[in-house]
């Protein structure tokens, strides 16, 4: 291997590695030669099925992550695949793409059986898969001609020396046959994102996919670099590649798919066809199963929060907002509707536009977390893993982090202060752990994210954020927590953001909608009129229907 | 990380955590056994060896000699270890101690002060040092191991530079062609020197105050235990309310002051400014920080481990070198008692959860 190779390596070890193994067997070399679109495409007849699944499961530990999921995918066809964070999408798709194999259940492709062990098996049926962190699929440090030529530059018998000529020339014929018109000589850190998007994608489409699996590819994407990448994915349509495609942006889903399929808690719950019944998938999406006016609100006592003409982006609607002593507020929308970005603003890690917010009648200063506890807004994120537990440390030090200093005299830590206040946290909430001791990665998700909790219950707070407190939970520890934070709601104001309508009504009094960054509408828990609220959360009143 | 998908056996039972560590814990492991004590029974194996084959080596002078040997090189070890506590690294302290070296002699030597300005002198620079690796890792977001190579380099030029590129002596001849007043102090050379109830050097017991204090500051206070959080998941820590920034960069001062601390006591036993002295330093105190990882299964940068970890090359530095074993043997056996001690960090370990 040469020492340019290396450094590539160095810079990108998975894209490498992934590279490196699934080159093609007859691969881009001929499918170069050919320049005619259909050779390279090879078109069969539109709407035939190109991947079948029947009775698909999978657990990890106790989680059933995907159950009994049949699911037909058809060539020439955009597949929305949709559903909320754990529903079980991105399972499903690692499946299709090789990354975990299937516990039970049957996989064809072009009606022949298949069982893959590894993602180069499922590249080499012709499943490729564009993922959402973009910079997984390219190299930064080299140019789009570079990227474009990868695999070629990285095959183990390819020429010692390249000549950028040749290079050039090869990412010119990927170029073509897509029809793309990229700057190759352009360093990819360069390019903005819908670029790179589509060098991504340009990518995966030089081996001749049968599949080519999206996930979220305009997360990150302006409207007019989203609609440059819709212009190739219905290209690609139009070719008989079958696309499936996850968003959570409902525009996405009206300009593209032709049918939809929605998961929930591990299952395919509904599919739709064109027309599609937005207000249907949002149903199916977030909560089937809520019943109506299941509790009766109870009322909020002293004004706590009080938010004013708060605008979280330039372009965003700003809005007012207060939030009460004993009340759980919930915050509800879909992804991307800007509820995140609204807690941050309140704890300090995000600047709002514009707005003033008031905590007890003063304004709230917090530039930081640090400040933001200081004047009691206590925050617990998303994704536990990453934002708030310590893999390193046991349940006892995960716990008391924030509130060391309580537990300390002359900065050392007195452990029976420690480990008492731990301790009543583990039985308020019923943490099933060993002991305290123990690592953090020895409990199940449901007592991780109890855990989470009980650490910002150790002090009491002026306003306490939970950020999709249920994600990974099961319905047990569930249960637990909401009602551990009704217990303690006396006394401070709480706002729990939570995508999932059932999970929603369990714990709310009030539940407010965000669309757009900003809030939309709000309801009391008392006479809920679920599809007021649906329409509300999809903005189906200002869209109407798919045309 | 958090996902179920971390527990690799399936199990239906809900409180899965409870019942594999609860109950489900075999009596003994012998591999866990060897984790967690196979460096300490190898350190005591190896003085038992050097003592059946050289019995000079167990007399209580040598004992302290080889303390004394290893007390510069654990201290600056004890540094480091801080840095990678939070996940850093710190490869200045080598040239930091070197610096704190020529700083003592040039203030005693050139400008002719006292042994408590000579100190504090070398104090305040090696925590300034350290303030400013932290101030560029962390402002100016250079990768921590870049930062420190280049300040290692910057300041093995500047010490040099008020001297012309010569070792600092007493009497030495200055620029202008006068010759130096000044001398290193006794009160100065003693702390390099004096021996305790002429047995246990000052360097020893100066290194074990500083590594006892180090030890309450990283496993008993509130600070360290926010140090190892930022090491174990940076971003937590901040959201759970610590000023990540000043931790870090502390860090870095801490390390530094240590480091600086390392080279008064270097200078106090050398007795002039070797312009060569620390050129070790930085290697060894790495490996002994490192090695320490592997000292009662610890698996993480602690300060009890960096100290065995210093123990254990000096142990058997000077063990090869009263059995004649040649200078070159010694980075060798340095070099496979690191890769071993990894081995055992890393390795053997990674095969259990997680």
């Amino acid at each position: 291997m040469e020492v340019g190779l290396v450094f590539v390596i160095c810079q990108d070890r998975l894209t490498i590695d992934v590279l490196v193994a699934r080159l093609p067997p007859s691969g881009l070399e001929e499918a170069l030669c050919q320049t005619s679109v259909e050779a390279v495409f090879g078109m069969t007849e539109p709407g035939r099925e190109v991947i079948r699944i029947r009775g698909l499961n999978k657990r990890f530990g106790s989680t059933h992550a995907v159950i009994d999921v049949d699911l037909d995918i058809k060539r020439g066809e955009v597949l929305a695949l949709m559903g909320a964070n754990g529903a079980g999408k991105s399972t499903l798709i690692k499946i299709l793409c090789g990354v975990h194999p299937a516990d039970s259940g049957t996989m064809e492709i072009d009606g022949e059986m298949v069982d893959f062990r590894s993602p180069l098996e499922a590249c080499a049926a012709g499943i490729h898969t564009v993922h959402q962190i973009i910079n997984d699929g390219v190299v930064q440090q080299l140019t789009v001609a570079e990227n474009l030529a990868l695999d070629e530059i990285c095959r183990p018998e390819g020429p010692m020396l390249l000549s950028r000529a040749a290079i050039t020339a090869r990412a010119r014929g990927i170029q073509a046959i897509l029809g793309l018109d990229l700057p190759l000589g352009k360093a990819m850190s360069e390019l903005g994102q819908a670029e790179r998007q589509l060098v991504a994608i340009a990518r995966a489409l030089s081996h001749d996919p049968k599949v080519l699996i999206l996930d979220e590819p305009t997360s990150s994407l302006s409207e007019a670099e989203a609609a440059r990448l819709f212009v190739l994915i219905e290209d690609l349509r139009a070719r008989g590649v079958a696309i499936v495609y996850i968003s959570h942006r409902m525009s996405d889903i009206r300009r593209l798919a032709d049918r939809a399929v929605v998961m929930r808690d591990g299952r395919v719950r509904a599919e739709f066809i064109r027309p599609l019944d937005f207000d249907g998938i949002v149903h199916a999406m977030v909560g089937h199963r809520v019943s109506e006016g299941a509790r009766a609100a109870v009322a909020g006592g002293r004004t706590v929060v009080e938010i004013r003409d708060f605008a979280i982006t330039p372009t965003s609607a700003p809005f007012d907002l207060d939030l009460h002593e004993g009340e759980v507020v919930v915050l509800t929308g879909l992804i991307g509707a800007g509820k995140t970005e609204f807690a941050e603003c309140l704890f300090g890690t995000a600047t709002p536009f514009a707005g003033s917010v008031m905590i007890d009648g003063k304004p709230l200063r917090a530039a930081s977390p640090q400040q933001a506890i200081a004047e009691g807004v206590f925050m617990a994120h998303e994704d536990r893993g990453n934002s708030s537990l310590v893999a390193e440390f046991s349940v006892l030090h995960n716990m008391t982090l924030p509130f060391l200093r309580q537990f300390s005299k002359l900065s050392l830590v007195v452990p029976d202060q420690e480990r008492r206040a731990a301790t009543g946290q583990v039985s308020d909430l019923a943490i099933k752990c060993a002991s305290i001791d123990v690592p953090i990665g020895s409990l199940s998700g449901g007592n991780q994210q109890k855990v989470v909790l009980g650490r910002w219950l150790i002090q009491p707070c002026r306003l306490l954020i939970l950020d999709e407190p249920f994600q990974g939970v099961d319905i047990g520890a569930r249960q637990d927590i909401g009602h551990r934070l009704r217990e303690t709601a006396a006394g401070r104001a709480t706002l729990v953001i939570c995508a999932d309508l059932e999970e929603a009504t369990e714990i709310a009094d009030r539940i407010i909608v965000m669309r757009d960054f900003s809030v939309v509408g709000g309801h009391s828990i008392d006479g809920l009129s679920l599809d007021a609220l649906v329409a509300e959360i999809s903005g189906a009143g200002t869209h109407a229907t798919f045309a | 990380m958090s996902t179920p998908s971390s527990n690799p056996a399936p199990n239906p039972a809900a409180p899965a955590a409870a019942v594999q560590t609860g109950t489900a814990k075999p009596a003994f492991s012998f591999k866990d056994f060897v984790i967690k004590f196979g460096l300490l029974i190898i350190l005591a194996v190896m003085v038992v060896v050097f003592w059946r084959l050289e019995p000079a080596f167990a007399n209580a002078r040598n004992m302290f000699s080889i303390l004394q040997a290893v007390s510069v090189t654990a201290l600056l070890a004890l540094g480091v270890t801080v840095t990678l506590a939070i996940a850093g690294f710190d490869l200045s302290i080598g040239s930091t101690a070197a610096m704190s070296l020529m700083a003592s002699s040039y203030v005693m030597v050139i400008l002719n002060q006292g042994t408590l300005l000579a100190v504090i002198v070398c104090l305040l620079l090696g925590a300034f040092i350290g303030f400013l690796n932290g101030v560029l890792i962390v402002k100016g977001r250079i990768p921590d191991l870049l930062a420190t190579l280049g300040m290692m380099f910057l300041l093995l030029g500047l010490q040099l530079i008020p001297t012309g590129g010569r070792s600092i002596a007493k009497g030495m001849t200055l620029s202008d062609g006068s010759a130096a007043t000044g001398t290193f102090t006794d009160a100065f050379l003693a702390l390099g020197r004096y021996r305790l109830f002429d047995l246990i050097p000052l360097p020893v017991i100066i290194m074990l105050v500083a590594a006892v204090i180090l030890w309450v500051f990283m496993e008993r206070s509130r600070y360290g235990r926010v140090l190892y959080a930022i090491g174990g998941n940076e971003k937590a820590t901040r959201l759970a309310g610590a000023p990540v920034e000043r931790y870090k960069i502390a860090a870095y001062m801490i390390s530094g002051l240590f480091a600086s601390i390392g080279g008064i006591l270097l200078a106090a036993r050398v007795g002039r400014g070797d312009v060569t002295s620390g050129s070790s330093l930085l290697l060894d105190s790495v490996a002994a920080a490192l090695i320490g990882y592997a000292v009662l299964g610890a698996k993480k940068p602690n300060v009890f481990g960096t100290a065995v970890g210093a123990l254990f090359v000096g142990t058997l530095l000077n063990g090869l070198t009263m059995l004649n074993a040649p200078y070159y043997a010694q980075d060798f056996v340095k070099g496979l008692v690191l890769v071993f001690a990894l081995l055992f960090t890393f390795g053997f370990a990674s095969s259990q959860r997680r």
